[in-house]
Order: C-alpha cells, then sequence, then structure tokens
C-alpha cells in the first residue's frame, strides 16, 4: 500500500479508501461528453473531521482534491482532471435537524434529495423542499454548490438561494460556518451577516469542501395538478409566462420541446404545476390560469391540452422520472446539456437557434426549459442525448454543446454548471475585474491551487 | 368522398330537432329553420361557430340525414377553428398512422382497443377468451377529428385503415371503444365508403358472451348511472342493447335527467376547445344528477369519457367502472 493511501486508510479506515482500477475507472467519468481521467485515490469520509484530515493531508502532499456528490453533473465537474483524491461525499448523509417552525433543515452535504424527501415526507409532511429533476440520489450538497433548480424554483429561485448557511472546510483545514449560524445556534438566514457562503455556491468545489447545507423548506400543499399550455410559435413564449406567473399561482413551470412523441414536435408545452389545499383554491387557481391565457385561446393561436391521467402522473412526480427515461432515448446512456441561464425574453431565439444547430450537427434534441423565481431569468437545457458507445455521436453531441454553449453567451446568456472549456468561454466574456476578483479569491483561500484544479482558473 | 346529405329532407322537417334539442345552442323553432337554411345552402352561421361537437344532432334527427357531419365539413370549408390551432395540429399528429403495422391473420376474434393501450390488462378473463386485442395508430378509427373540424384527415386516413383491416382477412371486428363502431356503422356509409368486414359493438359481443357463461353470471344488484358517450348519438340503434346488458348482470341503469337522448358530453373536447366554464357547468350539472339518482356506480361504454370522469366521479362516491370490467364482476372475476 502506497503512502498516500496508508494515510487516507489511517483518517477513513480502509474500507471507505480505494485506488483499485476498476473504481477509479468508474470516478473517472460521468455520463456527460468529456473525456474521462482517473483520480489516483478515491476516499469516502463520514464525518467533517475526517474531511478535515483529509484536506490537511491533501494540502500538506500538494494532492488535487475533488469533491463529489451525487456524481450526476454531466459536465465533468467531478472528474479529476489533474488526478489526486475524489471526495466521495456519500456517506455524509445524515439529516441532522429539521426545524418546523423556522422551516429548515441542517443535513449532511451527502444527504441524498430522495432521502431528505421521503424523510420529511415521513416525519413533516407539511414540509417540503425544492427537489431537482434529477435522480433521487443526487446530494442536497452537490446541487445547491452548482446553483441547481427544481420543482419550487419559480416561486423562490435557485436552490442556492434557498440556503441559509453552510460549514465548510476550507482548504487550510479549517472548519467554518457561514450564515446565521457562525454566530448563532439556529440556522435560520444568511442575512444580515457579510454573505460568506456565497463563496462556496458556483464555485464547483475550488474554494472549499461544503459539509453541511442548512436549506430552507416550505409549506407542502394536499393536492397538485398540472396545465399544459401549447403553442407552435415559440415567439408567444414569453408572453405566456408573463402571464402565468403574474397571476403568482403557478408552483413550478416548465416549457418543453422536442421533435419525439409526435404530440411534442414542432410545439412549445408551457407546464405549469398547480398546488393546494383545497379543492376550492384548486378550482380558483386553475381558473386565472386559463384566465391568463384566455386571449391566446379566442385567437386560436394556443390552448390548454387534455391530459389523461396515466399521462398526467407523469407530469406530477417530483422528481420527473420521465426527465431520466428521455435522458437516454438513444439508449446509448450518454446525455448532456447545457443549460443556459438567460433571460425569459430570449426563448424564441434560444428555441430557434437549439433548432438549428441540433440541424446543423445531426443530432436530436430536447428543450427543457424551467422557469427560475417569477420569472427573473429561466434555465434553458438545450439537451443532446448520445450513444456512449459511438464515438461519432458523442462527437455530434460535443460539437452541438461547444455550439450552444457560444451561442447562448451570443445572446446574453450564461452556460449553468459549465464544462471546463465553457468556463474558459465564460471566463474570456467576463469582466477583467470580475475575472481578477475571482482569482484573488482563489489564491486566497486555495493557494496550493488543489481544489478541484482545472475549473474556474483564470 | 362526398357525404350522403339530403337537403330537401331539411325542407319536409317540421321540428328541425337537429337544431331545437340542442344542448348546447338555443333555437327557437323559427330561428332553427332559417340557421338550418343557412347551413344547407352552404351559408356562414353561428352554428358553426357555437357548436361544442357532441354529435347529438347525428341522433336527433330521425329522417336519416346527416347534420353533424355537415357541420363538420362546412366548419372545414369556411376554415373555422373549433379548437386553437395549435391543438388540432398536436390531434392530427398524435395519432397519424406510424406505418409500421404488418397485415397479419389474428389468432382469436379480433379486438380493435383503438388507441387506449393503458386499458390493454382490462380485456382479460372468461369474456376475452380467444381473443386478440389489438391496438394500432395504423388502425386507428380517426373519429376523433369530427371534434377539430377535420374530416379531411379523416377521409385521408380511414381507406388505410379498412385496408390494412381487410389484409388482415378479418371478416368480423369487435370495437371496444363506441366511437370505432361508428367509423363503420355511421361514417362510412354517410360518406360512401365500403367496408368489407362487420362491425360488432361491444354490447353485442359482451351480450353473447355473457350467455355462453350465463350460468357463472351473478346478478350484482348495483344501481348504476350511465355515462352516455357522444359516439352512441351516431349509432343509437344499439342502445337497446346496453339495456339487455344491464339486465342480464342485475345492474338497474337509473332513470335521471341526463342519460338517454338528454346525456351530456364528458367535456374533454370542450375543454380542448377551450370552453372551459362549459366544460365545468356540465361537468357539475351531471355529475350532481348522478348523485341525485341514487346509483353507487357510474358505469362507462367510451374508455375517454372513464379518463376523463372517473375521478371525478370516484370523488363523488360512485364507483367508475367501465362496461367490460362491469361484466367481468358478474362473472364473479376480480379486477
Amino acid at each position: 500500500m502506497d503512502n498516500i493511501l496508508q494515510s487516507l486508510a489511517a483518517i477513513v479506515g480502509e474500507q471507505y479508501v480505494s485506488n483499485r482500477q476498476e473504481e477509479l475507472y468508474l470516478y473517472a467519468r460521468d455520463q456527460g461528453t468529456m473525456d474521462p481521467h482517473p483520480p489516483d485515490y478515491v476516499v469516502l469520509p463520514g464525518t467533517v473531521e475526517e474531511v478535515r484530515e483529509i484536506v490537511l493531508l491533501a494540502g500538506r502532499e500538494g494532492i488535487p482534491l475533488v469533491p463529489m456528490g451525487g456524481g450526476l453533473v454531466l459536465s465533468g465537474l467531478t472528474i479529476p482532471l489533474r488526478g489526486g483524491i475524489v471526495l466521495d461525499m456519500k456517506r455524509m448523509n445524515k439529516i441532522i435537524e429539521v426545524n418546523p417552525v423556522s422551516r429548515y433543515a441542517v443535513v449532511e452535504a451527502g444527504v441524498a434529495q430522495g432521502q431528505l424527501q421521503s424523510y420529511l415526507e415521513r416525519h413533516h409532511p407539511r414540509l417540503r423542499h425544492s427537489i431537482p429533476d434529477a435522480p433521487p440520489m443526487a446530494t442536497v450538497g452537490g446541487n445547491v454548490a452548482i446553483h441547481g433548480s427544481g420543482h419550487l424554483s419559480q416561486a423562490y429561485g435557485f436552490h442556492s438561494d434557498m440556503v441559509n448557511g453552510l460549514e465548510v472546510v476550507l482548504p487550510s483545514g479549517e472548519i467554518c460556518h457561514t450564515g446565521s449560524c457562525s454566530a448563532s445556534p439556529y440556522w435560520f438566514a444568511r442575512s444580515p451577516l457579510p454573505d460568506l457562503t456565497g463563496l462556496f455556491l458556483g464555485w464547483f468545489g475550488t474554494t472549499g469542501i461544503i459539509t453541511k447545507v442548512a436549506l430552507k423548506l416550505y409549506p407542502k400543499k394536499k393536492m397538485k395538478d398540472v396545465l399544459m399550455f401549447v403553442t407552435e410559435n415559440p415567439d408567444y413564449v414569453p408572453d405566456v409566462i408573463y402571464r402565468v406567473t403574474e397571476t403568482e399561482m403557478a408552483e413550478d413551470v416548465l416549457v418543453l420541446s422536442a421533435p419525439k412523441p409526435d404530440w411534442m414536435a414542432g410545439f412549445q408545452i408551457t407546464s405549469v404545476a398547480l398546488t393546494a389545499d383545497s379543492q376550492l383554491e384548486m378550482d380558483f387557481k386553475r381558473k386565472m390560469m386559463r384566465q391568463a391565457l384566455a386571449g391566446y385561446i379566442d385567437d386560436r393561436e394556443g390552448g390548454f391540452m387534455f391530459l389523461a391521467p396515466n399521462l398526467k402522473k407523469n407530469f406530477l412526480e417530483t422528481p420527473q422520472r420521465s426527465v431520466a427515461r428521455y435522458a437516454d432515448v438513444n439508449k446509448g446512456g450518454g446525455f448532456e446539456y447545457v443549460g443556459a441561464i438567460m433571460p425569459v425574453e430570449k426563448f424564441p431565439q434560444a428555441y430557434r437557434s437549439g433548432v438549428e444547430i441540433a440541424g446543423k450537427c445531426g443530432t436530436t434534441y430536447s428543450f427543457i426549459v424551467r422557469i427560475i423565481g417569477r420569472a427573473h431569468c429561466m434555465m434553458f437545457a438545450f439537451a443532446y442525448p448520445f450513444n456512449r458507445a459511438d464515438k461519432e455521436d458523442v462527437q455530434r453531441a460535443q460539437k452541438a454543446l461547444h455550439e450552444t454553449n457560444a451561442a447562448v453567451l451570443d445572446m446574453g446568456g450564461i452556460p449553468w454548471k459549465a464544462e471546463v472549456p465553457a468556463q474558459r468561454m465564460i471566463i474570456e466574456k467576463m469582466d477583467p475585474s470580475a475575472r481578477q476578483l475571482i482569482g484573488r479569491v482563489k489564491a486566497m483561500l486555495d493557494p496550493r491551487g488543489i481544489m478541484n484544479p482545472g475549473n474556474w482558473e483564470v | 368522398m362526398e357525404l350522403q346529405f339530403d337537403t330537401s329532407i331539411c325542407a319536409d322537417c317540421a321540428t328541425v330537432d337537429c337544431l331545437v334539442k340542442c344542448q348546447y345552442m338555443h333555437f327557437d323553432l323559427e330561428s332553427a329553420r332559417s340557421e338550418r337554411q343557412k347551413l344547407n345552402n352552404g351559408e356562414d352561421s353561428p352554428v358553426l361557430h357555437n357548436c361544442a361537437t357532441c354529435y347529438a344532432c347525428e341522433e336527433y334527427c330521425k329522417l336519416g340525414n346527416h347534420p353533424f357531419y355537415q357541420i363538420v365539413d362546412l366548419q372545414e370549408q369556411k376554415g373555422i377553428w373549433p379548437a386553437p390551432r395549435p391543438i388540432v395540429h398536436q390531434q392530427v399528429k398524435m395519432f397519424s398512422p406510424k406505418g409500421d403495422f404488418v397485415p397479419r391473420e389474428f389468432a382469436g376474434v379480433p379486438v380493435n382497443l383503438c388507441l387506449f393501450p393503458e386499458l390493454q390488462g382490462r380485456l382479460t378473463g372468461r369474456l376475452f377468451e380467444g381473443t386478440s386485442v389489438f391496438f394500432s395508430r395504423d388502425l386507428f378509427c380517426n373519429l376523433v377529428y369530427l371534434h377539430f373540424a377535420k374530416n379531411s384527415v379523416i377521409k385521408e386516413r380511414v381507406p388505410g385503415v379498412i385496408q390494412r383491416l381487410a389484409a388482415c382477412n378479418v371478416e368480423e371486428l369487435v370495437c371496444f371503444h363506441d366511437e370505432c363502431y361508428a367509423l363503420y356503422a355511421s361514417w362510412a356509409p354517410a360518406y360512401g365508403l365500403e367496408v368489407p368486414f362487420r362491425p360488432v359493438h361491444l354490447f353485442k359481443y359482451l351480450i353473447d358472451r355473457l350467455k355462453e357463461n350465463y350460468s357463472q353470471v351473478k346478478k350484482l344488484g348495483l344501481k348504476a348511472a350511465y355515462q352516455r358517450p357522444c359516439s352512441t348519438r351516431l349509432t343509437p340503434a344499439k342502445e337497446p342493447l346496453l339495456d339487455e346488458l344491464l339486465e342480464l348482470i342485475g345492474v338497474e341503469r337509473v332513470p335521471r335527467e341526463y342519460d338517454r337522448e338528454n346525456a351530456l358530453c364528458c367535456g374533454a373536447i370542450l375543454r380542448m376547445h377551450g370552453r372551459e366554464e362549459l366544460a365545468d357547468d356540465i361537468n357539475k350539472r351531471n355529475l350532481d344528477d348522478m348523485v341525485r339518482s341514487g346509483a353507487t356506480a357510474c358505469i362507462f361504454n367510451c374508455p375517454f369519457c372513464y379518463l376523463t370522469l372517473g375521478e371525478m366521479v370516484a370523488a363523488k362516491g360512485l364507483r367508475p367502472l367501465l362496461i367490460s370490467d362491469l361484466c367481468r364482476l358478474a362473472l364473479g372475476e376480480k379486477l
């Protein structure tokens, strides 16, 4: 056993560290198009103390450290580009506290979305958190670290906006708390303190390892319904969104479009999730939604789809499993998307550009757009499934992703959870002062450059 | 393919029931006569814009004309859209033939499940022993497009459907969905299209199978409200078969305001048309009427009505049951 492996085993126990080829193979890649690169070690810490010791060891030895949650990011952010140690956080899966009155939960970063969802259903049925449409094994820590979004994002913003505070192991090995918990036993808010939490959200693990997250919880309504409004002119969509969000009654708002199945081909389908505590409330919300879009119906330019119960139940699921099914439409296990965060008014341009790029690159596509925070922006996912076993197919998807990133930046959007080539494109466009500030923050927190190197390199 | 419609029949009609009896538009005899005349002249009329496409005028006309098919043809000719354009286009794409049906000899009695694959597992038990249940977009009846002023789509697709079924050497076709039966028994003859096999309505099929298994039939002693579907309006002559069937299994079809000729639409099509308030109104009236009637179950002939109203009916305390499921219960089978 080499020295590093021995040291890691001394920290976490032999069964939670590995440098076996078959495991390194798995941790070298994700489901996206980024080229694989193996780590030297994989370690699964069980406590914040163990994380701290691993960070200190990595610092001493100058070994890269790559934190990983569910490993579902798709854009290569947990691929150890320069080798080193992958820190798989899944063992840190304790739900530490739920404060039902102040509506927040404190969880270890490796708690899975499905785990928290089922815990709340069982113990706090009137509470919920915002769930992404990722497989349930996606972790809370990983998702907030990439500014994820989910079923409550239309109402409350990005998942990172729902964070009240963090526990973080800094590259120096210090354990740091941000938000109210830094000065109080309660994890109720990030305000009114200097917002240190932002130093770790969206940085992809380059500034520290998130070990605990305080997450806002929200009232859970008793009933759920979904309405699907169909248009066949992308120019209408920003206005449809405006009208829907103006009602303040929609919970989750998505826009879907894809060449398959036939009922989606050529249409933009705005899916509006409604929740209520009584039939009266639900009926009222449905009525308001119809009223908001009545002009389109009267002009015969848009209408509500009839959803048979068997189809509707797919759209009522949280998370929506159909998203994962679509992800493998080519039955090749590959799926990646450019999730562009952009203004809602860019929908028509983004839609046309995505169709054009897919056509040019010879790929299939699907667009899944999630409205964030009352239409303050949208996450426009240009998704390109591919067959991992078919090199040409992978290259087609890579080309489409690259062109989409460029098109998104040209339109004024910003690729979300950007893979390294897209990060470079963003950095090139960035205000030089902002770019320098990123560099200074990173250098201050991680002077040896061991934290997920290759990412956000300015 | 031209509609066999005789305007001289209307000229001699004393009652203009096709419009006077309409549940969604209100005409006295005089205004009905005037609008009927406009339609027969091929002119625009409020009828073309306000039609709920419930098919009922086909049943109200006792003189054998086809007032509803005429309305649909005129709507399409004049570019009148009963539903928003994207909804119509989506419907047209959604059920278009895929071209992947390979003609074959059916091993058992062919039973066409229309396009309700989710019900496939329900066609089991003694009633469906020895059948070949199938569904395919290539064999879809397409009559749904009557609701969307797209008779042209039906005209374009149906000859192929008939041809494909004929290529399977089908002699008798059991239609699980009332609307499929209506295609062969009403729409095709109205447009002069020959059907080289005999359509068998589900009621007739169920009666025959129940009679074969009569010793095992247990009278259910159930009071049930019947949700009569729009497609029944195209072939009302089979109505007595339902009464016979229900009597066989000991189910009382409770008399109520919105049954038989006065039946109300399930509302799904009206919602697709964007007429949500009307749909809410008729759903409420219909469900309240079911509850008032003392029924403990609601029987559905049309799977689409079942999908639309099933949950609403259950919320009112009535058990929603497809007619085929009801017959299986009478044979002591578990659903």
